[in-house]
């Protein structure tokens, strides 16, 4: 009998998710409210980039479009796919391996590409660097 | 075989948290019978929950595709060879409007399985079909304008700026094609047999990859359509 006690002393942590996960209406799912919230954003998160280079406006849009583009981003992971920070979880862990490699093979390209155009012999390229 | 372990280390060995399957079998054998339901339902959630880990992990792989397919674009963009340069090739209006219908279509295929949470067959297949036609659209426009640039002289065979541009854009188009072709299956699916536990991971699943190619899209409207054109 004491082996039963222990036995469901050692479960509570994990029976206590269950009923949680069943209350948010399928808690892997989300809710109506998050998907609209996440909604809402994102097309927040969309206009504004393009009124600015539709506009011409030509203050700083670089950087806001990389800046509105990540925010964008991290509003589809936690308000569409549901991953949150706070719960850990092997989806986060793969993510956020994957988030690293990207950074590695997008920056590490963009970097070597570029030093090797700076080391080439003149006249080897037709188009010059944009 | 649980049983035993549990019994002879009183219970403490079954329970660290890298036993989970013995501590279940323990637990199947040390509660009341009415209680072996209960397990089955959470060992079919765990089976749910491991295809959709599986295929969270296929996502992050291809994710690794359109970055290798992002870096070959960041590097050649300024490649023209004297043809068409970004500025003049692309049509931001219409752009928006491709990037309009895909994010609506991701926020139906969300409503689509959140009626199947509700259980409700109709709500779910109205949603897809929504998502559906969105998607189709959004494919539409983008052949479109394919169809278009290479008529105009600006084929993938143009430049290297070009090869990288049609080979980034049209892979995520072919994954939104594909998506698309498993939501009329699992339309037909759903219609047939209703809400099966496969065909409600499959959704899942389904969902997850609409809302991917949706954050895939972010990336390419943003390096490629709003740097190419600022």
């Amino acid at each position: 009998m004491s082996v039963a006690n222990d036995a469901f002393v050692g479960r509570a942590p994990h029976g206590a998710i269950h009923p949680a996960e069943q209350g948010s209406g399928h808690g892997a799912h989300g809710t109506r409210k998050s998907y609209i919230s996440g909604f809402l954003l994102a097309i927040a998160l969309t206009v504004v980039p393009f009124g600015l280079v539709m506009t011409h406006s030509s203050v700083g849009t670089p950087l806001i479009i990389t800046v509105f583009a990540l925010a964008q981003i991290g509003v589809h992971i936690v308000y569409f796919l549901h991953v949150r920070p706070e719960e850990q979880s092997w989806n986060l862990m793969a993510l956020i391996f994957t988030a690293i490699v990207v950074c590695i093979i997008l920056g590490g390209s963009v970097w070597i590409m570029h030093n090797l155009y700076l080391n080439m012999m003149p006249g080897m390229m037709q188009a010059p660097l944009g | 075989m649980a049983i035993g372990i549990t019994s002879a280390h009183g219970g403490a060995l079954a329970f660290k948290p890298g036993y989970a399957d013995n501590a279940a079998d323990a637990l199947r054998d040390l509660r009341p019978g009415s209680e072996t339901t209960d397990f089955e339902l959470e060992h079919h959630h765990d089976a749910a929950g491991t295809a959709q880990l599986g295929f969270w992990v296929y996502l992050m792989s291809d994710c690794l595709l359109f970055a290798g397919l992002f870096a070959t674009y960041s590097v050649l963009h300024a490649r023209t060879a004297g043809g068409p340069a970004p500025q003049g090739l692309f049509n931001l209006p219409y752009v928006l409007t491709e990037t309009a219908f895909l994010l609506v279509s991701s926020f139906t295929c969300g409503l689509a399985t959140l009626a199947m949470g509700r259980r409700s067959r109709g709500a779910t297949l109205g949603w897809l079909a929504v998502t559906f036609l969105l998607g189709l659209t959004f494919v539409g426009m983008e052949v479109h304008e394919f169809a278009h640039m290479v008529a105009d002289g600006a084929g993938p065979d143009r430049s290297a700026f070009l090869s990288s541009f049609f080979t980034l854009v049209a892979t995520h188009g072919l994954h939104v094609t594909c998506g698309l072709i498993w939501m009329g299956i699992m339309m037909v699916l759903v219609v047939k047999k209703g809400f099966t536990p496969s065909t409600e991971s499959r959704l899942a699943c389904l969902s997850l990859f609409w809302h991917f190619l949706d954050i895939i899209w972010v990336g390419v409207f943003s390096l490629v359509y709003l740097f190419g054109v600022s």
